[in-house]
């Protein structure tokens, strides 16, 4: 996978809360990612993942508290906003895959967009279909599809939800070896994910989320399984 | 990046997914025809009842149409939540709402002017010679029913009865609008046409006005 355009940064949340009405999405979150680090966020449904990734975003303010990243200052420009891959796959049916990725590339000032459009293709698989309508894709191609426009921009943080979602085998076996590359390149990840992958695999630390707030905070080693199947583990210095 | 780049690739993005799909092209052109063919037969063509009436119901068919269009504007952007990728994208959320009322202005025109000749053809009313001035109106006239339906636009896609808010809204905004802009037509197309410049000059203050409130206040629009 390409190498960032951005220095790495980290990703810190201080006293998050997220409110829908009276009900509590998230409830004083707070942790920080050191810059390159890669961290699974776990919890069971309804457990405040998709929020927090959302807002780590900037698609959605949080109520109360604060999101910054350290290392370029906050908000960062739209050319050095986090890549995220969310449930929808946040591309247009009805242009090309080409077509879609020259649009964003150009949103976002990325130098020789067409040559950049190229690249990605080919990395996820799709450089024959390119000229292909995106509504003709497979769930599978689809997310291929997400993932490559989340990298358009060559971000240095990350922020995948259920990245797997519609992959099949090789298609999770390509994309936990992609997120090794964008890794060791210095991305910073984070990652909501349901049970132990592949994926899962490339973390160094898991942050468990129930009912809004951080319940466990862990280095990864025994206590991970036991996070990542939504079983009771401490939070750890 | 530069909110004009910004918008100029997003309407292109705009003009290349509506010439690809024609929904709200085909959409408001046939329901113009439609309401303009079914007045006919009410309103004897070429007398003064024509003249006079017509103006109004080209203007309600348009209004009414436009809001079809509207309704389609910002929730084909929820379909697989792009208007997230958008505003992650670009530098200034304005240029979001900038593109899509160019885009929906010049929609509204194409359909406006594809129509005329039936218009002309129905109520036997001559347009050759007062075409600049019309075109002028109907531009005017386009350009506030899309900065104040493009609003509504934002504001409904994300409400839960988004099908029946959005004309709620719309309307009472947009009457000012139908009510200067039907006079102004139906004075232009008088047997001793007078152009209304203080009609037009209303329609684009009008234009002003909303289209600064929505620069000030359209990211809030777009928030979750």
């Amino acid at each position: 996978m390409t190498a960032l355009r951005i220095p790495p940064t980290g990703l810190r949340f201080e006293n998050i809360d997220k409110r829908y009405g009276g009900l509590f999405a998230l409830r004083r979150v707070s942790f920080e990612i050191a810059p390159g680090e890669c961290v699974v966020l776990a919890g069971r449904n309804g457990s405040g993942k998709t929020t927090l990734l959302r807002i780590a975003a900037q698609i959605v303010k949080p109520t109360a508290g604060k999101l910054s990243f350290p290392g370029v200052g906050s908000p960062p420009s739209a050319s050095g906003r986090p890549g995220y891959v969310a449930h929808a796959t946040m591309v247009y049916d009805e242009l090309t895959a080409e077509e879609n990725l020259l649009l964003f590339a150009k949103l976002q000032d990325v130098e020789n967009p067409a040559a950049r459009a190229e690249e990605l293709l080919r990395e996820v698989g799709l450089i024959e279909r390119r000229d292909s309508l995106v509504r003709t894709f497979s769930r599978g191609m689809r997310q291929r599809m997400a993932i490559a426009r989340a990298l358009i921009h060559g971000p240095s943080v990350l922020l995948f939800d259920e990245p797997a979602t519609g992959l099949d085998p090789p298609g999770i076996a390509w994309l936990a070896n992609s997120l090794r590359e964008l890794h060791r390149a210095g991305c910073t990840v984070l990652m909501s994910l349901h049970g132990e992958s592949e994926i899962s695999a490339l973390a160094t630390r898991a942050v468990q989320l129930d009912a809004g707030s951080v319940v466990a905070d862990t280095k990864f080693g025994a206590s991970l399984h036991s996070i990542l199947t939504f079983g009771s583990a401490g939070a750890t210095p | 990046m530069s909110l004009l780049s910004n918008t100029a690739i997003l309407l292109g993005k705009e003009l290349r997914t509506e010439f690809r799909s024609r929904e709200l092209l085909t959409t408001t052109a046939v329901f113009i025809l439609i309401v303009l063919v079914l007045f006919s037969f009410e309103i004897n063509p070429g007398t003064e009842e024509a003249r006079e009436f017509a103006p109004g119901l080209l203007w309600l068919a348009i209004l009414f149409a436009s809001s079809l269009m509207f309704q389609s504007c910002f929730l084909r952007e929820q379909t697989n939540d792009t208007l997230s990728s958008l505003r992650l994208a670009v530098s200034d959320p304005f240029a979001i709402f900038l593109a899509k009322l160019i885009a929906n202005t010049l929609f509204l025109l194409l359909t406006e002017l594809l129509m005329l000749p039936f218009f002309a053809i129905f109520y036997n009313i001559p347009l050759w010679s007062k075409l600049p001035v019309l075109i002028l109106v109907l531009f005017v006239g386009s350009l506030g029913i899309s900065i104040v339906g493009t609003a509504i636009s934002a504001i409904s896609a994300q409400a839960r009865m988004r099908e029946l808010l959005l004309p709620l809204l719309l309307l009472p905004l947009l009457t000012p609008v139908l009510v200067v802009s039907s006079l102004v037509t139906a004075s232009l197309l008088d047997r001793e046409p007078i152009v209304q410049w203080k009609g037009i000059g209303f329609l684009a203050v009008f234009d002003l006005i909303f289209l600064t409130a929505l620069w000030l206040f359209g990211e809030y629009l777009l928030e979750e």
